[in-house]
């Protein structure tokens, strides 16, 4: 045996990387002079403690299920997208246009016609990366990261010349229409008799998220194009022999990557300020590449990593509100973690499959000598 | 447009390009030897906070120096482990930095100082003062030359012309010095290196370790230097933008100089005029700022002229066995 067991490598490797990474996490809590297990059990608290702070949770959650997927798809096809921000920047933009400027009768449609629009605007910032990764070989990393800077500068723009009502002095839209606004949990339970928080912002958008992760795994998994994407992430030379076009897999995954990442917007904009901000995504396409990473590039993955993300941000909330611990600290974190899972993964992962593979040796050794006896 | 606003115009720029030029060259070191850095940004930002801090916290610069320098080496050698010891994703690493950087900053500001993430206003010895060249008093009557001299030229701090003089230094050392050579050769082919008898690691480690001090001063300059303190996030880009020049000189020391000061100067025109009227249009502040990723964009895409990395850049060297 010249390889350790699959648990180890889908279970075993990243619960090792992410324990390091917490306890890294703990000492530096400990470090600026607060004690971390105080701060861990209020961030439970906080976090899982009550219906509120499961509603803000599951809501930063359905952020990062979103731009997590896209990061993955991407990635998949071995293109590192880190442009989920300014894609979910635009997908906000698409999605605001929609809500404005469409008369919807009912949320059932508008919330339609607004995940086209934010995956539309999300899907075409990233496509000049995408193009020119294909046709001209400039590095998407990079490309991608300039377009970040690019699509603030331009909503920016847009919000304080273009969409900024009169005399307001926010750079922010309009409110939408009261149509367009999605129903939160609490609208959706209170029929069953279920009481959930009614400030909590997290709203149908959660379960738009969960299918997307359905659909992103059929896609991947169980679907043509989807083995196209994973083998010409694996290897290239080899997929371009068995017939895969280069061009259309770079294309078609950033284009579901950036789908992805500005479908995102139902959620933050069209579910929760109902309305154009400046900074309404808030770092959530960054912690996409966390997420992403943390979930080994699989949906299900992805799925438990942004539960995880949301359950640090609303702790995180809760840390710099009752403690003097600054909510910068989940960026520490999400640092730490990226840092592990991701860079130094080689750290942990070598001397496991090396004491995976001796204790194999040694028990095929053993084997041997009682056949002997 | 007078004279003299162009001359303060072009002062504000050098003042602008010199951390972008630093990082840019600490950027060079590190991929002219084959590894990817991403993570210029938030090395700057931590070496700003931490020389800020300290500084402020010791009442000297010098100090306040010495610990950017350190905290900024200490980023680059994690960065070095990830990418040359344990093989991992450079660009993952890199961003791992950031996100660090972005967070330890506001962490341990707000423990040491309680200000929201920023360090107590520095002044006097707490900070790098203008240096007067000789004579700039006396001669800023001159015509023309006079308030070149005195007032473009003049009355920068130190690290101004510490940042102007490592141009030459690093084109020196980059072509002329057997160093250079070996530094070059292991980002395009680190087999042939090693199969020389040099080590590969060990001159990744050393490019790891001068990019850190670089970039290092790149903070420094701008927390004690260009301002009188750290305020959260204020490398604001920085990083990248030094990333885009260096992909703009194609990875060369002097038209790197070149490309920070056009990028230096396209800031210090945003700075001076917010709205450009060009007449028939008029250019929105926001299109200044995101015009320097808008040119890296069309350089990458190699419209004008094509931008080639070094050959080896963002993959680990695996010795064959």
């Amino acid at each position: 045996m010249d390889k350790m067991p699959k648990w180890a490598d889908v279970a075993l490797i990243p619960f090792l990387n992410l324990t390091l990474a917490f306890a890294i996490s703990m000492a530096v809590i400990a470090a600026i002079g607060q004690d971390p297990f105080e701060a861990v059990k209020l961030m439970v608290t906080g976090a899982l403690g009550s219906s509120y702070g499961w509603g803000y949770t599951l809501y930063y959650a359905t952020n990062f299920i979103f731009t997590g997927l896209a990061v993955s798809i991407a990635f998949q096809a071995a293109l590192f997208n880190i442009g989920g921000e300014g894609q979910a920047v635009l997908g906000g933009l698409g999605v605001a246009l929609v809500c404005l400027y469409i008369p919807f009768p009912h949320w059932t449609v508008a919330i339609l016609f607004a995940m086209l629009g934010g995956a539309l605007f999300g899907a075409l910032w990233a496509a000049i990366p995408a193009y020119l990764q294909a046709k001209r070989g400039s590095h998407v990393v990079i490309t991608t990261i300039m377009f970040n800077f690019i699509a603030a500068s331009l909503l920016n723009y847009v919000l304080v010349n273009l969409l900024r009502p009169k005399g307001s002095m926010d750079p922010a839209s309009a409110r939408f229409p009261e149509t367009t606004n999605l129903p939160t949990f609490h609208d959706l339970l209170s029929p069953f008799g279920i009481a959930f928080s009614k400030s909590a912002p997290v709203n149908v958008s959660f379960i738009v998220a969960v299918v997307a992760c359905i659909v992103v795994y059929l896609l991947l998994f169980r679907s043509r194009i989807g083995y196209e994407i994973r083998s010409f992430g694996q290897s290239q030379s080899a997929s371009v022999y068995a017939g895969i076009s280069p061009v259309k897999i770079t294309m078609i995954a950033m284009l579901l990557s950036g789908g992805l990442a500005g479908m995102m917007s139902i959620n933050n904009t069209m579910g929760e300020s109902e309305r154009l901000i400046l900074n309404s995504v808030e770092g959530a396409g960054f912690i996409g590449i966390a997420v992403a990473l943390m979930g080994r590039n699989h949906p299900f993955g992805v799925f438990l990593a942004a539960l995880l993300f949301g359950f640090l941000y609303q702790g995180g909330g809760e840390l710099a509100l009752w403690l003097s611990i600054p909510r910068e600290l989940v960026l520490v974190i999400q640092g730490l973690v990226i840092l592990f899972t991701g860079a130094l993964d080689n750290m942990i992962r070598m001397p496991v499959e090396r004491a995976f593979i001796r204790a194999a040796k040694r028990a095929e050794a053993r084997d041997a000598k009682q056949k002997e006896a | 447009m007078d004279f003299l606003t162009i001359i303060q115009i072009l002062d504000s720029a050098l003042r602008m390009a010199t951390p972008l030029l630093l990082a840019c060259l600490a950027g060079l070191i590190s991929e002219r030897s084959g590894i990817f850095d991403i993570g210029l940004e938030g090395k700057i930002l931590v070496s700003a906070f931490f020389s800020a801090a300290v500084a402020s916290l010791t009442g000297s610069v010098w100090l306040g120096l010495l610990a950017g320098v350190t905290v900024s080496v200490v980023f680059s050698l994690v960065h070095g482990m990830a990418s040359i010891t344990f093989r991992g994703n450079q660009l993952i690493s890199g961003v791992a930095l950031n996100f660090l950087a972005s967070g330890l900053t506001v962490l341990v500001g707000e423990t040491w100082f309680g200000l929201g993430g920023r360090t107590p206003t520095l002044e006097g010895a707490e900070r790098f003062n203008p240096i007067t060249l000789p004579f700039a008093d006396a001669l800023r009557d001159v015509p023309i030359l006079g308030p070149i001299y005195s007032t473009l030229l003049s009355g920068h701090t130190l690290l101004v012309y510490v940042a102007l003089l490592l141009v030459p230094t690093v084109w020196y050392v980059l072509y002329r010095t057997r160093f250079g050579l070996r530094m070059r050769a292991v980002g395009e082919n680190p087999a042939a290196v090693d199969t020389a008898g040099i080590s590969v690691i060990r001159l990744r480690y050393t490019a790891m370790v001068i990019a850190g001090v670089l970039c290092g001063l790149a903070g420094i300059y701008l927390a004690t230097g260009l301002s009188s303190g750290f305020g959260k996030e204020m490398s604001a880009g920085r990083g990248f933008i030094a990333l885009a020049a260096l992909i703009f000189a194609k990875w060369k020391p002097v038209p790197a100089l070149g490309a920070t000061l056009l990028f230096g100067l396209l800031q210090a025109i945003a700075i001076r005029y917010p709205k450009i009227d060009l007449g028939f249009i008029t250019l929105p502040s926001q299109f200044m700022e995101a015009l320097p990723y808008i040119l890296t964009v069309i350089i990458l895409a190699g419209f004008i002229g094509k931008a080639i990395p070094p050959k080896a850049g963002g993959q680990p060297y695996v010795k064959e066995r």
